[in-house]
């Protein structure tokens, strides 16, 4: 822990990203304190005010208002908080699942390995945005619904590395040591394979974070996730979308925010991967 | 091979009818699917003469023998909103999300092999550097938002595009892009990383030993070798730009299966919703088959005995 806090101090990239990423976390914490006026906030009057650098700006908006002249940025603000909560709920989730079924295919193998990759390749043979759409569709629109939709989507790649790393771990010499010694198989799978395969999970982890953020938007823009009474940055961006041609800032600026997000975690697990194994870095 | 072709397809089989049963399931998810779908402004008695007319109200094994029956036929039944065979309606619309996923693949192809080629062998130049950066930053942003961008600037301000439906070449720019760009960006990271692995194989150095020139060595000995990863993302990456589809066609107004899909979700159009899905992963399953057994005749040292 100590190097990685080292290494992380020399590496300019991974400082940005995980300044970024701190950033709006303090965002969604703190929004409520944070943001300028209540986001659910509506006047009709101040409809379609543009940011306040350009003509007909406000101060009382800075990135100006939408189509019923909510605040864009105290929006932004509070919708970092459906994006960050989701995309860290559905990997805490669908990894920790995801990685314990693994686990357990490549340590006991046999007929649970076969019948659990084989659900890996169902998983798999889906796309799984589609998936979710297709339920969220039918369970209606929820918070809850959505982690529990995008969790379903999040656990098989998880698997696939947990089982992969596991197989290699079972043969090192130390693993039959350990049976040699008569441990339990709970025992062995939690202090000895568990801390030898968690490098690789947690990049895995970081890629998942980006695509849940991503996925959770996705399903908000099409109008089948987080209810749009809540302020997400996919239902901006799927309001927005229809006042393009007089107001682009509406659909813009979350989108900003989301790449932004979205980038810092990449390059942060870009960053990981190349600490934790430098040959695939290359 | 023939015992490794026997096996695949047998996978294969068995993985459509896992899909097809989730499908299945699907509709009953929400508890009363013909109440699901005509919803609550009917009287009770409207509603059991739908079900009885969807047939609804027989035994779910019954129902489920006949979804089952049905399939290798293509027939999942008939649209309840648009009162027509699902499969002649997502006949219909393939044609379009097949021209809009080929540009797609074409653009992947021809961009991401010379990137990725390109960033290996200047490998840690400034042009790698760019390049790789640019790809992660690609891969970072939302489909949806990169779609409503590129209407924003060549549709709304440049004003050099169409920004919606489908017909001549113009129409297709758009969407292909948007559709093409994540998986673009993967890939070139992808044939990059392969790309240094093989560059540093014996071969590669007989190859510069013997006097080829670079091109002959990068290009023929080199590539080839690369792209056996890259082959099995490519056939990955179909599932992605089937689901990405789903999106680009929404934003862009494209008449296709993506498009199709999210009308029947929205009108709570069962028989469709189960239609599309089963259709789309049979023909992901059928692309990735394809891959697998492509391999021995793209690497002859692959022989599946």
């Amino acid at each position: 822990m100590n190097d990685l806090r080292r290494r992380l101090v020399r590496s300019p990239v991974a400082l940005v990203s995980v300044s970024i990423l701190g950033l709006m976390l303090l965002l969604a914490l703190f929004a409520p304190w944070v943001s300028p006026v209540d986001p659910g906030a509506i006047d009709i009057r101040t409809r379609l005010t543009p940011p306040s650098w350009m003509d007909g700006g406000s101060s009382d908006h800075v990135l100006g208002t939408d189509n019923v002249g909510r605040d864009v940025l105290s929006r932004i603000i509070h919708g970092a908080r459906v994006s960050l909560f989701v995309g860290v709920a559905t990997v805490l989730l669908g990894g920790i699942f995801g990685s314990v079924l693994g686990l357990i295919a490549g340590y006991f193998r046999g007929w649970v390995e076969t019948v659990i990759m084989r659900l890996v390749d169902i998983q798999l043979a889906f796309p799984s945005i589609l998936l979710a759409v297709a339920i969220m569709a039918l369970v209606g629109p929820s918070m809850m619904n959505v982690v529990i939709v995008l969790s379903i989507a999040t656990w098989a790649p998880f698997c696939r590395v947990a089982r992969g790393q596991t197989l290699q771990v079972c043969n090192q010499e130390y693993i039959t040591a350990a049976e040699a010694l008569g441990l339990r198989d709970w025992t062995i799978m939690w202090r000895h394979v568990v801390p030898n395969i968690i490098n690789p999970l947690i990049v895995v982890a970081s890629f998942a974070l980006a695509t849940n953020i991503i996925n959770e938007a996705s399903l908000s823009f099409l109008g089948v996730g987080v209810p749009p009474s809540t302020p997400t940055w996919g239902g901006m961006l799927g309001e927005g979308r229809n006042y393009l041609r007089i107001a682009w800032w509406v659909s813009t600026l979350p989108g900003i925010a989301l790449m932004l997000s979205v980038y810092s975690v990449n390059m942060l697990g870009d960053w990981l991967r190349d600490v934790y194994d430098p040959r695939i870095g290359d | 091979m023939l015992k490794y072709v026997a096996k695949r397809l047998l996978m294969a089989v068995f993985i459509l009818w896992a899909v097809a049963t989730i499908a299945f399931a699907l509709t009953f998810l929400s508890g009363d699917p013909a109440t699901l779908m005509i919803g609550d402004h009917w009287t009770s008695e409207q509603i059991a003469s739908f079900r009885e007319a969807m047939g609804y109200d027989r035994p779910l094994l019954v129902q489920y023998g006949d979804f089952l029956a049905g399939l290798p036929q293509g027939d999942f039944g008939v649209s309840v909103r648009q009162q027509i065979p699902v499969m002649d309606l997502i006949l219909q619309r393939f044609p379009a999300t097949l021209e809009l996923t080929a540009a797609a693949l074409f653009l992947i192809v021809f961009i991401s092999i010379p990137i990725g080629v390109l960033s290996a062998v200047k490998r840690n130049s400034l042009a790698d550097r760019v390049a790789m950066s640019g790809a992660l930053f690609a891969q970072s942003v939302p489909t949806f938002w990169l779609g409503i961008m590129l209407i924003l600037v060549f549709g709304v301000w440049l004003r050099w595009l169409p920004v919606s439906g489908r017909g001549t070449f113009l129409h297709l720019l758009l969407p292909a892009i948007t559709l093409a760009t994540f998986s673009t960006a993967r890939i070139a990271r992808l044939v990059r990383s392969s790309m240094l692995d093989v560059l540093g194989q014996d071969y590669i150095r007989t190859a510069r030993a013997k006097g080829l020139p670079n091109w002959r060595i990068y290009y023929v000995h080199a590539l080839r070798n690369a792209l056996i990863p890259v082959i099995t993302l490519l056939g990955l990456e179909i599932g992605g730009l089937l689901g990405g589809a789903l999106i680009t066609e929404t934003v862009f107004a494209w008449p296709g299966i993506g498009r199709l899909t999210l009308q029947a979700i929205q009108a709570r159009d069962l028989p469709l919703v189960q239609g599309v899905i089963t259709f789309g992963a049979l023909v992901f399953v059928l692309v990735n088959l394809v891959v697998d057994l492509s391999y021995s005749f793209i690497d002859p040292r692959i022989r599946h005995e």
